[in-house]
C-alpha cells in the first residue's frame, strides 16, 4: 500500500506542530521518522494512522483520501510506544481482540480465531505465553504481543511509535533484526518513529529527518549520513565536532588559516560552522603541517573504536574516534601531546539555516585538501 | 529510639527494616493506640446497637421489626437506593470519563462541583430542593398546577439522595481513569472496535473494581442518609419515612427496642457491604493485582 501525504498541517492552538508536510511512502518500504522530541514525528505518525486529525491536508492510501475516515476503515496496525496492551486480558485475548470486534458478517468462527491467534503467537515466538497477563511479561515480550495484536487485523500498513524505546540494549538489537525480517517476509509497508539515529540508520530503507515540524531531509541511510542536507541533520546524525569559521569568497576562514570550499562559492560571505565527524580526524604524534596541537585528556578503549578526547591550547575539547590498532601504534596516553588534522569537514552558513522550501539542497561541503591551522573548536557533542 | 543500638547513620544502606523500623515499644504503642481507638469509637457503638436491640430477647426484636411502618420504611429505603445508586453509577462514569479523558473548558469547574455534596451540609442540600420544588418554590406553582408532588414525597427523597451520594462513584473513578490514560482505548479503536465495544471491552473492565467500590460506598450512604432526606421527606409514617428517619421517630417515642432494631438492620447492611467488598477482593485478588500492574 503506497501512502501519499499532501500538505499536512497540524496546529494545537497557536502552536504549529507540523508545517505543510509532503511525503510519499512506497509499497513495501520500511520508513523511519527520525527527529528529536518535539520535532512532530509522533504527531505525523498519529495523523497517518488516524489517531489525530490534521488541521489541513490530505493522506492518500493507494489513491483513496483517508482524512475523515474512521480508524476501523483504515486498517492500520499501530504499535504504541508503551504497547497499550489490554491489561485485564490474557495475551491470547489481546491478540484475538481485533478479530472479535469485527462486524458479525466478517467475524471468523471461534475455532478460526483460535487458530489465527496461535499462529501469530508462534510468529512472535510467544506460543506458550497465551494464558499470561501483560503484567507477567518482560518488556520485549510485551512489545511482541503488541505486534502480534496489530498484525491480527491483517493491516495494510504497520506503524510503530518508538518501538524499541523502553527496551534494554541487547533486546533492542535482537528485536530490531527480527522486525526487519518480519517486515520483509510479510511484504508490509511499515513506518516507525524513533529519536535514535543509529536505530533509524540501521533498520530503515529510507530515513525522514524531522525538526520543528518540518522535514529536514529524506534519503537512504547511507546517503543522509554521508550527505546531510543541513547543519541540523549533520548534528543529529551521529557525533560531530563543531568549529566556527567564516566564508569569504568561496573560502572557509578559520582563526588560524583558510581553506578552499568551492561548493560554497555561491552561498555568499558570512559566518559559518564547519562540522567534522570524530572519525574524520587524523592524529599525529609529531609536528605536522597544518595540524593543531592538543593534549590527550581522556581515552576510552572499550569497543571496536577507541574514543579519544583532546584539549586544544585554549582548553576546548575535541572528540576523536580511532581504530584500536591505530591507537596502539600511536601509543597515546592521557597527557600525550598530539597534532590533529581534519580529513574531511563540511561547512554550513550560519545565518542561512534551512528554510522550509529547500530542505533537500545540500548547501556546501569543504574538504581540507590543504588545511592551514586547524580551526578552533567551539564545542563537541 | 535511644534503645536502638545499631548506628543507623554509619551504614548507608543496611536492611530497610532497620532503616525505617521504629523501636519495639513505639511500634507496639502505635498499634495499641490504633486498635484502641477503633475499638472505642467504632466497634463498641456497633456492638451496643445490637445489644440494645436484642435486650428484650429475639422475639421482641423481630416483633419490633414486624410492624407495618417499619416494613414500609425498609421498603422505601431499598427503593430509594435502588433508584439513586444506578443513577449515580451512570452519572459518575460519565463525569469521570469526561474529566479523565477529555480536555474541555469548564473541566476544573466540573471537578470542583463534583465535590460540592461532600462540602455542603446535607440539610442545605435538602433545603435547596424544597426551595426549587416546594409549593412556594421556583417550580412549585407549575408542579402544583400539573399535580406533580416532589417535596414530601418519594421523588424528593430520591433527588436528595442522588445529590448527597453523587461524588462517591466519580471520586473513585477519576484518579483511576486519569492514571490509565487513553492509550488502551486508542489501541482498541485502531484494532477496529467501535466506541461501544471499546467501552464495554476495554474501559469498563479496567475500572470495574473502582466502580464497584464507589457503588458500595454510594449504596451505604444512600441507605443511611439522614439530613437531606429529613428536610424533603415530611416524615409521613408508612409513606415517606426511610429507615434512618424511622429510627429517630421510634427513639423519640421511647421505643428503644424498636429504634435499635431498625438501627441494627442499617448497621447490618453496612457490615454486609464491607464483607461483600472483602469477599470480592479475596476472590478476585489475583486479577486485581494483574490489572493494577
Amino acid at each position: 500500500m503506497n501512502i501519499e501525504i499532501k500538505d499536512i498541517q497540524k496546529r494545537f492552538g497557536d502552536f504549529v506542530a507540523l508545517h505543510q508536510i509532503n511525503l510519499a511512502i512506497a509499497q513495501g518500504e520500511l520508513l523511519a521518522l527520525l527527529g528529536p522530541s518535539g520535532s512532530g514525528k509522533t504527531t505525523l505518525l498519529r495523523i497517518i494512522a488516524g489517531l489525530e486529525q490534521p488541521t489541513s491536508g490530505s493522506i492518500l492510501f493507494g489513491g483513496d483520501d483517508l482524512v475523515g475516515q474512521s480508524l476501523r476503515e483504515r486498517k492500520i496496525g499501530f504499535v504504541f510506544q508503551h504497547y497499550a496492551l489490554f491489561r485485564h486480558m490474557t495475551v491470547f485475548e489481546n491478540v484475538a481482540f481485533g478479530l472479535r470486534v469485527k462486524r458479525r458478517a466478517e467475524r471468523p468462527a471461534e475455532a478460526e480465531i483460535g487458530k489465527r491467534v496461535r499462529r501469530l503467537l508462534d510468529l512472535v515466538q510467544l506460543g506458550p505465553f497465551g494464558g499470561r497477563y501483560p503484567s507477567q511479561l518482560s518488556g520485549g515480550q510485551r512489545q511482541r504481543v503488541a505486534l502480534a495484536r496489530a498484525l491480527a487485523i491483517g493491516p495494510r500498513v504497520l506503524m510503530l511509535d518508538e518501538p524499541f524505546g523502553a527496551l534494554d540494549a541487547k533486546v533492542r538489537k535482537e528485536l530490531r533484526r527480527w522486525l526487519r525480517g518480519l517486515h520483509d517476509e510479510m511484504g508490509l509497508t511499515s513506518v516507525f518513529v524513533t529519536h535514535d539515529q543509529e536505530e533509524a540508520l540501521e533498520l530503515a530503507d529510507r530515513v525522514v529527518i524531522m525538526n520543528q515540524g518540518r522535514i529536514e531531509q529524506i534519503g537512504s541511510p547511507d546517503y543522509v549520513y554521508e550527505h546531510p542536507a543541513s547543519a541540523f541533520a549533520y548534528e543529529f546524525l551521529g557525533n560531530v565536532n563543531r568549529f566556527e569559521c567564516a566564508i569569504r569568497n568561496g573560502q572557509a576562514v578559520f582563526a588560524g588559516g583558510t581553506i578552499s570550499v568551492p561548493e560554497n562559492a555561491n552561498t555568499g560571505d558570512g559566518p559559518a560552522i564547519a562540522y567534522v565527524r570524530p572519525h574524520d580526524i587524523e592524529v599525529f604524534t609529531g609536528p605536522t603541517a597544518a595540524a593543531l596541537a592538543a593534549t590527550v585528556s581522556y581515552i576510552s578503549a572499550a569497543g571496536p573504536l577507541a574514543k579519544v578526547e583532546v584539549a586544544a591550547a585554549d582548553g576546548r575539547l575535541i572528540e576523536i574516534e580511532l581504530a584500536r590498532p591505530m591507537l596502539r601504534a600511536l601509543a597515546l596516553k592521557v597527557g600525550s601531546l598530539v597534532h590533529i588534522r581534519a580529513r574531511k569537514a563540511r561547512v554550513f552558513r550560519r545565518d542561512a539555516e534551512p528554510s522550509p522550501g529547500e530542505t533537500h539542497s545540500i548547501r556546501g561541503e569543504g574538504r581540507y585538501s590543504e588545511p592551514a591551522t586547524p580551526p578552533a573548536p567551539m564545542w563537541h557533542i | 529510639m535511644a534503645t536502638e543500638t545499631k548506628a543507623p547513620a554509619a551504614s548507608p544502606a543496611p536492611a530497610t527494616a532497620a532503616a525505617i523500623g521504629e523501636p519495639a515499644w513505639a511500634r507496639n504503642l502505635l498499634i495499641a493506640l490504633g486498635l484502641g481507638f477503633i475499638g472505642l469509637f467504632l466497634v463498641l457503638p456497633l456492638v451496643a446497637v445490637f445489644i440494645e436491640a436484642l435486650s428484650n430477647g429475639i422475639g421482641a426484636y423481630l416483633a419490633a421489626l414486624h410492624t407495618p411502618d417499619t416494613l414500609a420504611a425498609i421498603r422505601l429505603t431499598l427503593l430509594v437506593a435502588a433508584i439513586a445508586v444506578p443513577c449515580n453509577l451512570v452519572f459518575g462514569v460519565i463525569a469521570a470519563w469526561a474529566i479523565a479523558k477529555f480536555e474541555f473548558t469548564g473541566r476544573s469547574v466540573l471537578i470542583t462541583f463534583i465535590d460540592l455534596p461532600f462540602s455542603v451540609s446535607p440539610v442545605i442540600s435538602g433545603l435547596v430542593y424544597v426551595l426549587l420544588f416546594g409549593a412556594h418554590g421556583w417550580f412549585g406553582p407549575w408542579l402544583v398546577a400539573n399535580n406533580v408532588q416532589i417535596i414530601f414525597a418519594v421523588p424528593g427523597i430520591v433527588l436528595a439522595t442522588i445529590f448527597v451520594t453523587f461524588p462517591f462513584v466519580a471520586r473513585e473513578l477519576i484518579p483511576l481513569m486519569q492514571e490509565q490514560g487513553t492509550e488502551e482505548e486508542e489501541a482498541a479503536l485502531s484494532l477496529g472496535a467501535n466506541g461501544w465495544q471499546t467501552f464495554w471491552r476495554v474501559t469498563l473492565p479496567n475500572i470495574k473494581w473502582g466502580l464497584l467500590y464507589g457503588v458500595l460506598l454510594s449504596n451505604a450512604r444512600a441507605m443511611g442518609e439522614f439530613g437531606a432526606v429529613s428536610v424533603v421527606s415530611g416524615h409521613i409514617r408508612g409513606l415517606t419515612n426511610t429507615m434512618p428517619l424511622h429510627v429517630e421517630i421510634l427513639y423519640n417515642e421511647y421505643n428503644f427496642v424498636g429504634a435499635f432494631a431498625v438501627a441494627s438492620l442499617l448497621a447490618l447492611l453496612a457490615l454486609v457491604t464491607l464483607v461483600l467488598k472483602s469477599l470480592l477482593e479475596w476472590r478476585f485478588g489475583h486479577e486485581l493485582a494483574v490489572t493494577r500492574h
